[in-house]
């Protein structure tokens, strides 16, 4: 009986995983190679080339997702960094309390922060609208519907993600090493290129994954701030399966975005060193 | 380092310059639940008022709504913990064959973007003809929650000494009662972590659930479905509530988490 404990345990999670995340993925992988149509129902013709047409139809966004997602966590890295620097080097006694403050916007909605964020952005909201009517700006000045309104709206949804683990990593930094580099006569750059910046970057790696895959998979931004011109892969997936009912190219299209992330995260693994990966793997 | 220079200064600023831009978006949704508009889109401030308070739950699809994610986050939150505590347990207790499958299984099923989730799910539903309704939207809850909870769990499970529990059974307990009374009381900070995870990871998703819904529809779902006619103050109000009560929980987590420091 002993012995049968833990298999007893872990019993109703495996058939869950199972049932809900693995055969998932292997009818995704059976219905994105059938053909047919949602009145006459489906059938599998190992049609390979669903593949080649739902990426010959879709990859401009496709490619979009990947520089949006990119964009993105570049611009979370460049403005996250510093807050979580201050935050574990200078914090001190409020360290929690930054923490909290910087986590506060979790506790409404995703949808409703995006929302939020575009109801500020707005032609003639809260911040434009006066700043028209006072003439600061033209009058057909626009920040919705522009590329840059949703690579802006996915750095702000993810931003905690990305400082969060580099804060973790650079709170764990012993400052007396940082005060051998002083003694040895380092100057403020150096120190920080050559001591505290190593040993942030599996903080950073984590964070970069934690925000890359789910900004560039989102759908919610483009949707809300993008307008017609800044359509994501996320979106493509939602209309064929939900509006179009094309299962086998939003299948296609959902199996070669989760492909191309996991090759992604691939090599940017390879890249920093397996060590790092491993590192961030294990926190 | 040393000191507190003007980058020191500047960073400081900086920070704080962070947190009020993270903060914008909510202070307006706040401040706009308070909003007496007349015209149709409340976008442009009119004047104060409490009416959308007294009129909380005026508009009946909302009102569904909400009461649906409150349910669907309940009940997906009540399967997590157990099954999930359960597997918690399991990983961070024993050695046992399959070990490194579940593992992989609990990262993939955190990694997994949210959007292949839902996809590969209504993939399996529509494959197998099943209907779509609040149910489904409970076992894509409970998946995508479930990693969330192991973990927590396991890490609290990894630092209890399993010498307590031996000298509650040697003390005379029997299995259960050495679950319930040693077990328990000290993973118990980590179960409840996962659950509030799993309670706000349910009740925030609209990703997910937009693929396995049917004709079921949650507070998120109804707003997004509603932004181009318009999001009526009564949303406002409702995340104001969510943001308020979830903030009090926190703070009152945290405070009894220090007194028993």
């Amino acid at each position: 009986m002993r012995r049968l404990t833990p298999y007893l345990l872990a019993l109703p999670s495996w058939m869950w995983l199972g049932i809900f995340l693995v055969v998932p993925m292997a009818a995704m992988a059976s219905v994105s190679l059938q053909t047919g149509n949602a009145i006459d129902g489906f059938a599998m013709t190992f049609s390979f080339s669903n593949y080649t047409d739902a990426l010959g139809r879709y990859s401009p966004q496709l490619l979009r997702s990947l520089l949006y997602g990119g964009l993105a966590t570049g611009a979370m890295l460049v403005i996250g960094y510093p807050v979580a620097y201050w935050i574990a080097f200078k914090g001190g006694a409020r360290k929690s309390m930054y923490l909290f403050l910087l986590l506060l916007p979790f506790f409404v909605s995703f949808v409703l922060r995006t929302i939020s964020w575009g109801f500020l952005l707005a032609d003639d909201g809260v911040l434009f609208g006066p700043l028209k009517s006072w003439g600061v700006l033209p009058a057909g000045f626009h920040v919705l519907a522009t590329t840059f309104a949703v690579v802006g709206g996915l750095t702000y949804n993810f931003l905690p993600f990305m400082i969060l683990p580099i804060y973790v990593a650079l709170e764990r930094v012993d400052p007396r090493v940082i005060e051998a580099a002083y003694d040895l006569y380092a100057s403020r750059t150096a120190a920080f290129r050559r001591v505290v910046l190593p040993l942030s970057l599996p903080g950073v790696f984590a964070g970069v994954l934690m925000t890359f895959v789910p900004a560039t998979a989102d759908p919610v931004n483009a949707q809300i701030l993008g307008g017609t011109s800044n359509t994501m892969i996320g979106n493509i997936i939602q209309t064929q399966y939900l509006t179009n009912l094309d299962y086998p190219t939003a299948s296609a299209l959902s199996f070669t975005l989760m492909a191309v992330l996991l090759v992604g995260i691939f090599i940017y693994a390879k890249a920093l060193g397996t060590e790092n990966v491993l590192e961030a793997a294990a926190r | 380092m040393r000191g507190r220079g003007l980058g020191d200064r500047l960073l400081h600023v900086y920070t704080w310059l962070i947190i009020v831009w993270l903060s914008s978006p909510i202070a307006v949704m706040i401040l706009f639940g308070f909003n007496d508009k007349k015209s149709k889109s409340n976008t442009t401030w009119q004047g104060f008022t409490l009416k959308w308070y007294g009129q909380l739950f005026d508009i009946s699809d909302l009102t569904v709504a909400l009461r649906n994610s409150l349910v669907i986050a309940l009940v997906s939150t009540l399967i997590t913990v157990v099954i999930g505590t359960m597997l918690g347990l399991a990983i961070g207790r024993y050695r046992f064959r399959g070990q490194g499958v579940t593992n992989f299984l609990v990262f993939a099923a955190i990694s997994t973007p949210e959007l292949v989730m839902g996809a590969s799910l209504l993939s399996l539903f529509v494959s197998g003809n099943v209907p779509r309704d609040a149910n489904t939207i409970i076992v894509s809850h409970v998946l995508f929650s479930l990693s969330f909870v192991v973990v927590t769990v396991r890490a609290r499970v990894i630092v209890l000494d399993p010498a307590l529990e031996e000298a509650a059974k040697d003390l005379g307990a029997t299995s259960w009662g050495t679950f319930r009374q040693v077990t328990l009381p000290s993973i118990l900070p980590g179960v409840l972590a996962g659950a509030m995870l799993s309670f706000a990871l349910s009740i925030d998703d609209y990703v997910v659930t937009s693929f396995v819904n049917g004709s079921t529809v949650t507070f998120p779902l109804w707003i997004v479905g509603s932004v181009k006619t318009g999001i009526p103050p009564q949303v406002n109000v409702m995340g104001t509530l969510i943001f308020g009560i979830g903030v009090l929980i926190a703070i009152a987590t945290s405070v009894t988490a220090r007194r028993r420091a």
